[in-house]
């Protein structure tokens, strides 16, 4: 039982399509992990017990029958709470919507149950995604399965941990300025947010609509490759959804080689800010690429200086207008219904309630960015520095086919540290959003522990738009070197829970 | 840069519904100050000419045919009001204009 | 609520100039909404027709509705906009319960359609060219229900019920430059322009444009000028004037308010004001303390819209005549004054004429029955000329009927009102109350007979010359055959059988 939480997605698939293990012990060894370990680390905020072992039942019927199986059939996955689930709660790490069941599923959703991937339940995450630690949930923190005192990043620390803790082989999140990558890189597990517009929008609550990605988490670079393509492709619900095929991104994972591939090192990376260990790492990664035949280019890319601020006009804009709708009149937590207060009155008494500090925060720095008298300042600005920054990718990619970087400045830091100092939170995600502003690629892929406090580091590979490929390359070349070196996966040196 | 006044927070929380606690009032208008000061450095490319950029990829005419597509059910569309009457949506008493 | 001595409207034109401007709001009649695939019938089930779009639940996306942004730009053309190279949907963030996502979506500063004209005839065929600034898409809201108030206002309700199948249904919001030099013809300007609007709508089928169902509303802005004073005066914004003769009136009475209160010294605020159908009055609305703030940004949601100039020049070549140059040929091929075309047109006419000549009726028979006959048919019963159970075919068959001699203008009256009964065809009316014209030369010829006999005085005089008392014998006929004989044909028997040239 053990050593099946601990397989990959991949060797699950194959096991159960050879009939070795039936989809409903494999889900029911997960909800057994669940069960023991999850009051820790608090990763979930909804088991659907009775969905996954349906959902499971369903795949070993259909395999006894001599139905063909898709590539993930029967694996079981923990779902980002930010997707609409119809009939299961979603309230994305929000008590505005606590209690609310959806009345459809979101696309990602429908072709997770189309695949016959197993939905164990909703993960934790900051509130509407918005922080780096995980810490703003309704529902209180997600620990680190590395150490339960330390964040797991954010905002898709829940989905992160139920990697890092086996109470998944698959997980969900959603990245809209590192929200993949981050806590891929504080727990040791791979994430990637792939280029905008590649996985459907449709039934992901939006929190910053030109930056949303959903994305595949796992704990190799195979899994999150087999997991991309399930997920992604052409919607027509979401007009932001890119009508191209989907790139090879499962071939390019069991290639991964790097032989005279150009890979970008961005000299601003680095510096104040940046842990020693962090760098540490970082380096000896590019080290090991250069071993294994890439050449390294150091470039410059001097507007990335600003994505960090650009971000954090851009993101609280959009989600000022897209939470608007969260009113207590169709749906959602009502305050102060008691006949004395008006329509907008119960509104504001809501959302004051219903919404933590982070999310008020950045709706009224939005609103305050979008009002007459400073737009042009600030979010007028904020678009032309986004225009800077891609243009920066652009020269960029004709040097090279990927840049690498850092994928966080530190390793995952205590619960509380940062909790009521935005401005220094807000510096976690500095590797990770210039990626999200330009629409780009990126991966980030375990790289060692820091040696000054023995937690994970993540290493960021950023590709061009539609070239999701070829991280999954480099990500795969990387990750089997490094196991190489180690002789097992980084997660394996995380403490038992 | 200039910090953000306390009836600054007011107001922007009247635009936003939020109905702020007067401690949360004093709390946000000092952090909305720094945030605003430490991103305050993009509106250095103000005047450049740069063209903003609204969508990272560069999409344009994405359209539906006009053909109806099954939506919710009224059933469905109420599941999730918090007080719901003949079929409708019930709100509280709207302040608005006669 | 103040009362105001209002100026007269003369007094009012001597000292200021009228600047207005107008804004109309068109609900396409697309079968789905701008951004969802929702239906969009009228008279369905509260909240039957909605989806997690136009819900705005949390989750749901927007696809914008090809049909929607062709119409936008056929309106476009047809107001002679200039059509955007490439533009953008914004939100314009504002919460109100009948807005789900508590923002609109819309187009703020790239409409696709701008810098336009609408030429508009006055009633005496002066020509007033209104500019057009700009025509754009955006999305209708819900529609809310208020409880427990007098008279389902919502002031005093105790709560409102809301249904949000209309909320999301394509409009098209056409905006004039302002309105500047029409002097005293204002109002007949603001009425005729949205005439004229609505008009083109038809004609280009992209929505049935009824005022009276909410599917074209106007707000009428108004601002007066001193004489000879460039400068705009403060506006008030009356919004929701639905009807003609409301756009008229509204405008009418906001020039003599703004005139009364200027006089005395006062100041105009701006604000939005609310018109009264009753007495023609209008109420002060909410007061904008503070420009409002909507905070408008390009729809991250959307992508932007560029249609190619290959497209707008075929939608170009497509677009129909329009309304006021087919009014003016049709008034040509008739033959009639601008002022008999103004009636046609204010009696809503023109089309049913047009189907009856083109089922075969002669101008001038389609026109007399339907302005005539029809007209005061729909008067009495207060319905559109349109709306009567009678079809153009079924009127131009009439009229044929009436060409061949088997039905005089009497029985064809009797036969309208058969049909209108729904009694059936012309045809079968004629047949069942057995109208048709008693034509049958040997029982006219005893009508005839009978009819001299009966006032050989008469007769007498007509042997004498006096052709003209020959109409009391018709008329003895006519009642005989309780008005079945072709008149003109008893004329010609008398003359006949008493041996007088007609
Ligand atoms: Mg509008
Ligand atoms: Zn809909």
């Amino acid at each position: 039982m053990a050593d099946l939480i601990k397989l990959t997605a991949a060797e699950t698939a194959a096991k159960i399509a050879s009939g070795e293990l039936t989809a409903v012990e494999v889900t029911e060894a997960h909800l057994a992990r669940i069960e023991s370990v999850d009051e820790k680390v608090n990763a979930f905020l909804h088991v659907d017990r009775e969905g996954a072992l349906a959902q499971a039942r369903a795949v070993d019927e259909k395999r006894e029958r001599g139905e063909e199986l898709g590539p993930l059939a029967g694996v079981p996955l923990a779902l980002k709470d930010i997707f609409t689930t119809e009939g299961v709660p979603t309230t994305v790490g929000s008590k505005i919507l606590e209690g609310w069941i959806p009345p459809y599923d979101a696309t990602l959703t429908k072709k997770l149950k189309e695949a016959d991937v197993v939905i164990l339940g909703k993960t934790n995450m900051d509130e509407f995604a918005m922080g780096s630690s995980t810490e703003n949930s309704a529902y209180g923190p997600t620990g680190n399965p590395w150490d339960l005192t330390r964040i797991p990043g954010g905002s898709g620390g829940g989905s992160a941990a139920a990697l890092a803790a086996y109470e998944a082989p698959l997980a969900i999140g959603t990245d809209t300025g590192g929200s993949i990558r981050q806590p891929a890189a504080m727990t040791a597990t791979v994430g990637v947010k792939p280029t905008y517009g590649a996985v459907s929008r449709y039934g992901m609550v939006a929190f910053s609509s030109s930056l949303d990605q959903g994305g595949p988490c796992a704990r190799t670079v195979l899994d999150a490759a087999l997991l991309h393509a399930v997920i992604a492709g052409h919607d027509e619900l979401d007009s932001t959804s890119v009508d191209q095929p989907v790139p090879d991104v499962v071939g390019a994972a069991r290639e991964g080689q790097v032989r005279g591939l150009r890979v970008g090192v961005v000299k601003e990376f680095r510096g104040e800010g940046f842990q020693d260990g962090v760098m540490q790492r970082f380096d000896e990664s590019v080290e090991l690429l250069r071993e294994q035949g890439a050449e390294i280019v150091e470039l410059s890319c001097p507007s990335f200086e600003k994505a960090v601020s650009a971000y954090y006009l851009i993101a609280p804009s959009e989600c000022s207008s897209n939470l608007a709708r969260f009113d207590a009149l169709r749906y959602g937590l009502r305050v102060g219904d008691d006949g004395t207060h008006s329509a907008e009155e119960v509104t504001a008494l809501s959302r004051e309630e219903g919404f933590g500090p982070e999310v008020k925060r950045r709706v009224m720095l939005g609103t305050y960015a979008l009002s007459s008298g400073y737009y042009d300042a600030y979010y007028g600005s904020a678009q032309k520095v986004r225009t800077l920054i891609a243009r920066d990718f652009e020269k960029s990619f004709e040097q090279v086919d990927v840049i690498v970087s850092p994928t966080a400045p530190t390793t995952a830091f205590p619960i509380g540290e940062r909790a009521d100092d935005p401005v220094a939170m807000y510096l976690s995600d500095l590797c990770t959003i210039p990626a999200n502003l330009a629409g780009n690629a990126a991966m980030s892929i375990p790289c060692g522990l820091a040696p000054e406090d023995g937690l994970p580091v993540g290493l960021q590979i950023v590709a061009p738009a539609m070239a999701d490929d070829r991280l999954y390359r480099v990500g795969a070349a990387v990750e089997a070197a490094f196991e190489a070196r180690w002789g097992h996966p980084l997660l394996e040196e995380a403490p038992s829970l | 840069m200039p910090g953000i006044s306390r009836e600054e927070v007011a107001h922007l929380a009247r635009l936003a519904r939020l109905e702020l606690k007067d401690e949360e009032l004093e709390h946000f208008a000092g952090q909305l100050g720094d945030i605003i000061g430490a991103v305050a450095s993009v509106s250095d490319v103000a005047d450049e000419d740069v063209p903003p950029t609204s969508h990272p990829l560069p999409l344009t005419n994405v359209m539906r045919p006009d053909t109806v597509r099954p939506g919710l059910t009224a059933e469905q569309a109420l599941s999730g009001a918090p007080a719901q009457e003949q079929q409708r949506f019930k709100v509280p008493q709207i302040l608005g204009e006669d | 609520m103040t009362v105001i001595d209002l100026v007269s409207y003369e007094d009012a034109l001597a000292d200021y100039d009228p600047v207005m401007g107008l804004e109309v709001h068109v609900e396409l009649g697309t079968k789905t909404k701008m951004f969802c695939g929702c239906a969009t019938e009228l008279g369905a089930d509260a909240n039957s027709q909605t989806c997690p779009t136009c819900l705005g639940l949390p989750g749901a996306l927007p696809v914008v509705n090809a049909v929607g942004v062709e119409s936008a730009i056929r309106i476009g053309l047809a107001l002679n906009c200039d059509i955007a190279e490439w533009c953008r949907f914004a939100r314009k963030n504002y919460f109100y319960p009948d807005m789900p996502k508590n923002f609109q979506t819309s187009q703020y500063d790239e409409p696709i359609a701008f810098d336009g004209y609408l030429d508009v005839q006055l009633e005496d065929g002066e020509i007033f060219r209104v500019e057009i600034e700009r025509a754009h898409m955006e999305e209708d809201t819900g529609k809310s229900t208020h409880i427990g108030g007098a008279t389902g206002r919502i002031h005093g309700a105790s709560h409102s019920l809301l249904d949000y199948n209309r909320a999301g249904i394509p409009l098209i919001e056409i905006v004039t430059k302002p309105i500047q030099g029409a002097g005293e013809r204002a109002p007949e300007v603001a009425k005729a322009y949205v005439a004229e609007l609505r008009e083109l709508i038809k004609a280009l089928g992209v929505s049935d444009a009824r005022m009276e169902m909410g599917q074209m509303r106007c707000d009428v802005n108004l601002s007066l000028r001193p004489k000879g004073v460039e400068k705009f005066g403060t506006r008030s914004e009356t919004k929701n004037v639905n009807s003609l003769r409301s756009v008229e009136r509204a405008a009418r009475f906001e020039i003599q308010r703004h005139a009364a209160v200027l006089g005395s010294g006062g100041e105009i605020i701006q604000e939005t004001r609310h018109f009264h159908e009753d007495d023609g009055s209008t109420t002060s609305g909410r007061v904008k303390e503070e420009a409002e703030d909507y905070r408008y940004f390009p729809e991250p949601d959307l992508v932007p819209v560029a249609p190619s100039r290959e497209w707008v020049e075929e939608l170009r070549a497509g677009l129909p005549e329009l309304p006021r140059v087919r009014r003016n040929r049709l008034r040509e091929e008739w033959g009639i004054s601008q002022h008999e075309m103004q009636s046609v047109l204010n009696a809503g006419a023109v089309g049913l004429i047009v189907a009856t000549t083109d089922a075969g009726a002669p101008a001038d028979q389609a026109r007399k029955w339907w302005m005539g006959e029809l007209a005061r048919r729909a008067n009495e019963e207060g319905t559109d000329l349109a709306d009567l159970p009678i079809t153009p075919e079924q009127v131009a068959r009439l009229c044929a009927l009436v060409a061949e001699g088997s039905l005089n203008d009497k029985l064809a009256r009797q036969t309208i009102e058969g049909v209108l009964a729904g009694e059936g065809t012309p045809d079968e009316v004629v047949e069942k109350r057995g109208l048709k014209v008693v034509s049958d030369e040997g029982a006219l010829g005893t009508a005839v007979d009978e009819a001299i006999a009966g006032n050989p005085d008469i007769a007498d005089k007509i042997r004498g010359g006096k052709v003209q008392a020959a109409g009391a014998l018709v008329g003895a006929v006519m009642k005989a055959t309780r008005g079945q004989a072709d008149a003109a044909r008893v004329r010609e028997l008398i003359l006949e059988k008493l041996g007088v040239e007609g």
